[in-house]
This record gives C-alpha cells, sequence and structure tokens, in this order.
C-alpha cells in the first residue's frame, strides 16, 4: 500500500484519507455490521479434522485492496494466455503426447502424477476445452510484479466470498465506492452459465438451452454454502448424486414431473468421486454409469475429468515452457522459482537450505502438505527431510515469498498482513475474467498461510476502470 | 397459461419439504397437547387424571417409558426434550431444520432464518424443576414458532409447486393427528350407555366430563370457535362433528382433508403428470367426509370411522411418495 513510509500509492491515498478521517468507533461498527451480515446470510465455511464447532464465518476484512486499470490489463492478458496454453496441453498429453515425444515435458513426470486419469485417453471433449472454471493464485514479487505462485485447474473455489465481500463492502463504503470508478464483478454468475452452455454436448436434444446443473457432494462438504448460492444466482438444479442416474449412457434428474435429461454438469466432486463403477469404489457421492455417459458424449462435465494432470506442483515448474510450446510466446506472467526435486543437484540444494524454503506436496492444495522453512521446527524439518528422500517426485520447494502486505481492519485499528490474489477464469465461447478475485489474508500477524482452513480471511479486490 | 411448465423440482427437495412441513406440525400439535393437558390437571384431583397419561401417549404415539411408572415429569421429558424419542418435540424440530437446510436455495431466507430460531430456542432448553414450572412459555413459544414460520412462508415463498409440498406435508400430518387424538378420546371417554345411551351425546355433559371435552377441543385449538358456533354448552356429539366435519375451521379432519386434495390437484397441474390415484385417494375421503352426518358415524362406530379416515389418509401418502419423490425409473424409461 505504500511507497514509502508514510507516503500511500496514488491509488490509495483516497481511501487512505476516508480512513484517516473516521473514528475509529465508526470503523468497529462498520465491522460489525458486515461481521452479522456474514452470519445471518450463513456465509461459512467447514473445517475439516476438527469434530465440534466446524461451521465458521468465513473472516472478512473491511479495508479493499485496490489494482489499478493497468496492473489488471496485464493480469488478464497474462491468465488468458496461460489458461489457452494449459487446456493446449491438456488436450495433447491425453492425446498424440506431442510435448511428451519433444522432450519438453519429461514423460515419466505426467505419467506418474496422482491426477493423471487414463480413462481420458483420446477422448474428445466439446471445443477442446478442458478447463472451463480456473481460479489461478498470484503473489507480488519483490519488485512489484505479480507471478502465478498456483494453478487451481479441478475444482477452485471461492467466488462466492468475492461476490459476497462486494455486496458487503458496497453497503459500507457507498460513496468512496463510487468515486472509486471499480469495475463492477456481479455478473460473474451469468457469464459461469452462459461459459457452461458453450460446452453443451452436440447430441442434445435441447441444444437452445441446455440443462446445466450443479453437482455438490452435499451439506457436509466445506463448500457447500457456495454451492447453494452459485445455483440460486445461476437458477439451475443444485444436485446431489442421488438425484441422477444414468440410462443408455444418458444421464437424468429425478423431478416431481418424472426424468429430466441433463446436458452440462458443473461438478464440485473431485474426479475420484464421480462413478464409482470407474474410479473410486466406495463412493456414495457419485452416480454410477456417469463417466461412460461421458465417454458416449451424452453429457459435458466442467471441468473435463484428469485436468489436475496440470496443476500438479511439479508440472507447474513447466508451465512457461508449455506456453511457449503451444503459442510460440513468452509467458505475460512469471512463475515463481520452484526446485524439482527428482533432479539431483536441485535435491541437494534444497535439502541444505530446508531451513529457508518452502516445501510443497505436489497434489495437496489448501495449505495442507506444507512446510514453511523459517517458521518450522527442527523435528519438522527432518520429517520433510525424510519425506523428500523416500518420494521426491512428491515434493517441490521453493524460496520463502515476502507476500506482499495490505492494510486491514483489525483490533480497531488498520494492521498490515499478507495477502495473495486469486482471480477467477471462465473459458467457453471466449476467455472472461470478471475483474476482481478473492484476496486472501494471513490474517496472524507473520504468517504466510492464506488459506481459510488455517486461519486465513479475505477481502474485496477493487479493479479501478481506468 | 401457456400449459408449459416454469420450473423444475427435484423429488429430493420436494420429499424435504413435504418432510419438513409435517415435522413442523408435529412439534406444534404435540407441544399444543401437553400443554392442554398439564393445566387440565390443576383442576382435577390426581386420581382423575391419571388415565389420561396413557389417553396421551395413544394420541401421539409415543413410547410408553420403560419401567412402566408414569408421572407429569417422566412424560413431559419424553415428549418435549427427550432426544431418544423421534417424536418428541426437540426431535421434530431439528428433523425440520435438517430437512429445510438440505434445500435452502428453494427457500426465503426468513423462512430460514425463522425455523432456525426456533430450532436454536429449543435446542438451548434444559429441563429442571424450575423449567417444568413454567413450561407453558416453552409450549407456547414451540406454537408460536410454528405459526410465525407459516406466516413467514406464506408471504415470502411463491405459491408454486415448493409451496403445495409444504402445504401437503402440513395438512396430511394434521389429518392423521386431529383424526387419531378423537380416535383416543371416544375409545376412552368415560360416557356410558347406561347414563342413557347414545342419547346422552347429545345433551350438555356434567361437570366432572366437562373438563375432558375442553381439553379436546382446546388440544384442536378449537375450543373459542366451537363456543362461537355452538355457545358453551358441550354435547359430545357436537364437539366430535365440529371436530370431523367442519368446513371452516382450520383443524377439522375435513377442512385439512381439503387442503390435501387442493395442494394434489395444483401439483398435479404445475407436474403436467398423470397422478390419479393420489388425487383420487384425497377426492374419495374429502366426499366422505362433506356427505358424513354425525348421527351415521356414531351409530356405526365413531372409532372404525375415524380409522378408517387415518387408513384412507395414510393410502394417499404412500402414493404421493410413489408418484413424485420415489418412483419406479423403469416405468418412466418406458415412455
Amino acid at each position: 500500500m505504500f511507497e514509502a513510509p508514510g507516503v500511500p500509492r496514488p491509488h490509495y491515498q483516497a481511501l487512505f484519507q476516508t480512513l484517516l478521517g473516521l473514528p475509529p468507533e465508526e470503523m468497529r461498527k462498520s465491522q460489525q455490521a458486515a461481521d452479522l451480515s456474514f452470519l445471518h446470510q450463513g456465509i461459512t465455511f467447514t473445517v475439516y479434522g476438527n469434530d465440534e464447532g466446524t461451521e465458521r464465518v468465513f473472516p472478512n476484512d473491511l479495508l479493499p485492496r485496490i489494482i489499478p486499470h493497468h496492473e489488471w490489463r496485464k493480469i488478464e492478458s497474462g491468465l488468458t494466455q496461460r489458461i489457452a496454453a494449459l487446456n493446449l496441453f491438456l488436450e495433447d498429453v491425453y492425446h498424440r503426447g506431442r510435448i511428451l515425444a519433444d522432450g519438453i515435458v519429461p514423460r515419466e513426470l505426467v505419467y506418474s502424477c496422482r491426477h493423471f486419469r487414463r480413462e481420458m485417453r483420446n477422448l474428445t471433449v466439446p471445443r477442446g476445452i478442458y478447463v472451463s472454471i480456473c481460479g489461478t493464485d498470484l503473489v507480488r514479487l519483490p519488485d512489484g510484479s505479480f507471478a502465478v505462485l498456483e494453478d487451481n485447474l479441478r475444482v477452485p473455489s471461492g467466488v462466492s466470498y468475492m461476490l459476497a465481500n462486494r455486496k458487503v463492502l458496497k453497503k459500507v463504503f457507498p460513496t468512496l465506492f463510487r468515486d472509486y470508478g471499480v469495475s463492477p464483478v456481479d455478473h460473474y454468475a451469468q457469464a459461469l452459465l452462459a461459459t457452461l452452455r458453450a460446452l453443451s454436448p452436440a447430441s442434445s436434444t435441447t441444444r437452445h438451452e441446455p440443462t446445466v446443473v450443479l453437482l455438490t457432494p452435499g451439506v457436509f462438504n466445506s463448500a457447500y454454502f457456495e454451492h447453494t448460492f452459485l445455483a440460486q444466482q445461476m437458477g439451475i438444479e443444485l444436485v446431489e448424486g442421488r438425484d441422477l442416474l444414468v440410462h443408455d449412457n444418458v444421464v437424468y434428474m429425478r423431478t416431481t414431473a418424472g426424468l429430466k435429461r441433463v446436458d452440462v454438469i458443473y461438478r464440485r466432486v473431485d474426479d475420484d468421486f464421480l462413478d464409482p463403477l470407474c474410479f473410486r469404489r466406495d463412493s456414495g457421492l457419485g452416480v454410477p454409469g456417469l463417466f461412460n455417459a461421458y465417454r458416449a458424449g451424452n453429457v459435458v462435465m466442467a471441468n473435463a475429468v484428469g485436468t489436475g494432470v496440470a496443476d500438479d506442483k511439479a508440472v507447474y515448474a513447466y508451465v512457461p515452457a508449455i506456453i511457449r510450446y503451444y503459442l510460440g510466446e513468452d509467458p505475460i506472467l512469471p512463475n515463481v522459482e520452484t526446485y524439482m526435486l527428482t533432479d539431483r543437484l536441485q535435491r541437494e540444494f534444497v535439502l541444505e537450505n530446508i531451513g529457508e524454503l518452502v516445501v510443497k506436496a505436489v497434489g495437496e492444495s489448501g495449505g495442507y502438505g506444507m512446510l514453511i522453512g523459517p517458521h518450522s521446527t527442527a523435528e519438522q524439518r527432518e520429517e520433510f527431510r525424510q519425506r523428500i528422500l523416500a518420494e521426491p517426485r512428491n515434493y517441490i520447494a521453493q524460496p520463502t515469498l515476502s507476500l506482499s502486505r495490505a492494510p486491514c481492519f483489525l483490533d480497531g485499528e488498520a494492521q498490515a498482513r499478507h495477502v495473495d490474489l486469486r482471480p477467477y477464469i471462465l473459458y467457453g465461447e471466449n476467455v472472461t475474467l470478471v475483474p476482481g478475485g478473492l484476496t486472501r489474508v494471513a490474517l496472524r500477524r507473520g504468517s504466510l498461510v492464506v488459506n481459510s482452513s488455517q486461519g486465513g480471511g479475505s477481502k474485496d479486490t477493487w479493479v479501478l476502470r481506468a | 397459461m401457456t400449459g408449459k411448465r416454469q420450473t423444475t423440482m427435484l423429488s429430493r427437495v420436494a420429499d424435504s419439504l413435504y418432510w419438513m412441513s409435517r415435522y413442523l406440525e408435529r412439534a406444534e400439535h404435540t407441544a399444543r397437547l401437553i400443554d392442554v393437558d398439564l393445566q387440565l390437571r390443576l383442576d382435577q384431583s390426581p386420581e382423575a387424571g391419571s388415565g389420561r397419561w396413557w389417553r396421551l401417549l395413544e394420541a401421539l404415539q409415543a413410547p410408553a417409558p420403560e419401567d412402566g411408572k408414569i408421572d407429569a415429569t417422566s412424560l413431559t421429558h419424553i415428549l418435549t426434550l427427550d432426544k431418544s424419542n423421534s417424536s418428541s418435540i426437540i426431535s421434530c424440530v431439528a428433523s425440520a431444520r435438517e430437512n429445510l437446510r438440505q434445500v435452502r436455495e428453494q427457500c426465503s431466507t426468513e423462512m430460514w432464518e425463522q425455523l432456525n430460531r426456533l430450532y436454536l430456542q429449543v435446542n438451548s432448553t434444559t429441563a429442571n424443576e424450575a423449567w417444568l414450572l413454567h413450561s407453558y412459555v416453552f409450549f407456547r413459544a414451540v406454537r408460536e414458532g410454528a405459526h410465525l414460520f407459516q406466516g413467514v412462508t406464506d408471504s415470502t415463498m411463491s405459491h408454486g409447486e415448493g409451496w403445495q409440498y409444504i402445504q401437503l406435508g402440513r395438512y396430511v400430518e394434521r389429518t392423521d393427528a386431529v383424526a387419531r387424538l378423537i380416535g383416543a378420546y371416544l375409545s376412552r371417554l368415560p360416557y356410558s350407555k347406561e347414563r342413557g345411551g347414545d342419547q346422552a351425546l347429545d345433551q350438555a355433559v356434567e361437570s366432572e366430563e366437562y373438563l375432558e371435552w375442553v381439553g379436546l377441543l382446546k388440544s384442536c385449538a378449537a375450543f373459542e370457535a366451537y363456543c362461537k358456533r355452538h355457545t358453551a354448552e358441550l354435547r359430545p356429539l357436537r364437539v366430535a362433528e365440529f371436530l370431523l366435519l367442519n368446513p371452516e375451521f382450520p383443524h377439522s379432519v375435513r377442512f385439512s382433508v381439503d387442503k390435501v386434495h387442493a395442494a394434489l390437484r395444483a401439483i398435479a397441474d404445475l407436474t403436467e403428470r398423470k397422478a390419479e390415484q393420489p388425487v383420487r385417494l384425497a377426492g374419495r375421503l374429502r366426499a366422505t367426509l362433506s356427505f358424513s352426518q354425525i348421527d351415521e358415524i356414531m351409530a356405526s362406530g365413531a372409532n372404525h370411522y375415524v380409522e378408517s379416515v387415518r387408513q384412507q389418509c395414510g393410502q394417499a401418502h404412500t402414493a404421493i411418495h410413489q408418484i413424485y419423490f420415489d418412483y419406479p425409473v423403469e416405468a418412466e424409461l418406458a415412455f
């Protein structure tokens, strides 16, 4: 937020002045009103691995993060480029495998990935789009420019908080909001519906208005609130596995008026649990026969099955090369430097310097399975050292980033906390980015972990119109 | 009207709305019955009221205490705060909330908040002596909470298919509960043929029985409505007629069956589905009730009549289930 101590960056000046003018009591009241609004709407998430009190309100911070127009333009083009390349990569990996044959990405890296699905070989997906809903985590590098920390290509969540934060902020700072010229985000649900409709299968009998549903694992899932919210905003049915059935490779939902054919499924269920006949047999969340219907082209799922191979943290290191290979362009947004632990030299370096690095398990998300060197104990470091030696393919390491900080209103005053940014990218007929995203905040002082499951919160993100 | 279906409703969602409504109606009914019973007891000697415990259990289809001993404390506990009894008030309210929670995107925010509030209130109650002494406050809160929910539902939710399932649940439950209550009274009341036989039914009841009949009426929230219609002179025949056959009073069996029938016809229209079975069953029951006369009912055995009403209501419930919630897929795929 600041250029130099006490000197706010130009686009923060108006906010800064307004804040200085407000009595702390006023701010506290606004924060309370906002908190209450979240509680009443039931905007909660579930924390796993905790017996009681598992339903929590997602902490929200009142002070918006502001992103100037020109910076957003760069993010937009960078992410558009990235999603295009990753889709070409997936299409290639599940068909001819040119990029593997040309030795750009090591074959064994792809085939050893836990999220690689043999079942997807030679299956053609509509428009060749595997990833149509993506949430990419960005951080600022020390020089102030944005870099990609992580791609979330499976079932990214959090977009409902982006919309809820905006709704609350508009109430709390109406004049400030208007004067700033903030780009709207409210059309996200409509854009998402249009994206899903654009994927509808060619065999659909109702091509003009295909039936789209949102498949949720159910009321106990951590993101259930988001599922109900998005289904309601899009005006589509929120279904569970038990509401669907497959007959002759066609998917139907059970309605009071009889069976109704389903064309597109926005699924918020992981690959593993989609179809007990094809993936995990013990899954009670899925629909038996769903994958065959998918193979037959009678139903489309978004995202496609098997996209996890492209957001594997070890494959991530190759994304700049992937962009160059398919598009012949230089990546607009850089990666964060990443050490591959399968490489002997890099592994030795990491093991020696583990105290200064961040080690991540490649297939995990949500901040689980992670070691932050500077904040770790000798025991934890030893444990990770052993794990790396046992399974080098399973881990990567990155330098500890000093995530940029933004002011948050905590305990009655503004305090700096680490933040990252997750914009949401939609890819249907074309690529759409709603100008904004979820800014996640590490609410604990000094903490670098922004995940909601690990004590993170969020704040509204204002992308300026000009 | 285009005749074209406007919206889609999942069977699971309809099922949840139906049961949510049934459970809430059950909680309200139970609360009223216990409250009336406890108040009635204040006016009676302990012996006079002892037979009523069993009637109450029978009317609510609740399990008897394990040790066979029955008194105000144990009974009230079983019926209100006992989580192991699936038809206690606390279990019913929790089931209603759980059903609504699974279909939250289908109801209005106001509905959810109201039911959630009632749930939190009931759940934070702990039974002790002081609570028992003032339990009427609790029962009133449950009744009011249910009434408020009904009002909020009617004024904030579209009166479309989902709303019709809520109506259906409420009135199927009410038909069954009121019929069962009348049955339990008629089979256990001390009216007897020795004291004048059937003629006695059409005369004002004597003072010791008066309280029992007031209790029955109040258990259906019907005392005031009855007095308006027939004055405070209580005749068993008139009470039975009022509760069974009155077309205007919302807790009478006939009124409830009319509502069931209306909801079923509306749903059949909305889903454009050949739902002859439930509509026919409800229609037949409705016709029976509108053409019955109370003296004939009494002559041929009131208990038998009430049982038959309950049975037909149960058949309608099963038919609803089979047509809308859990139909065989093979038949659907055939056309």
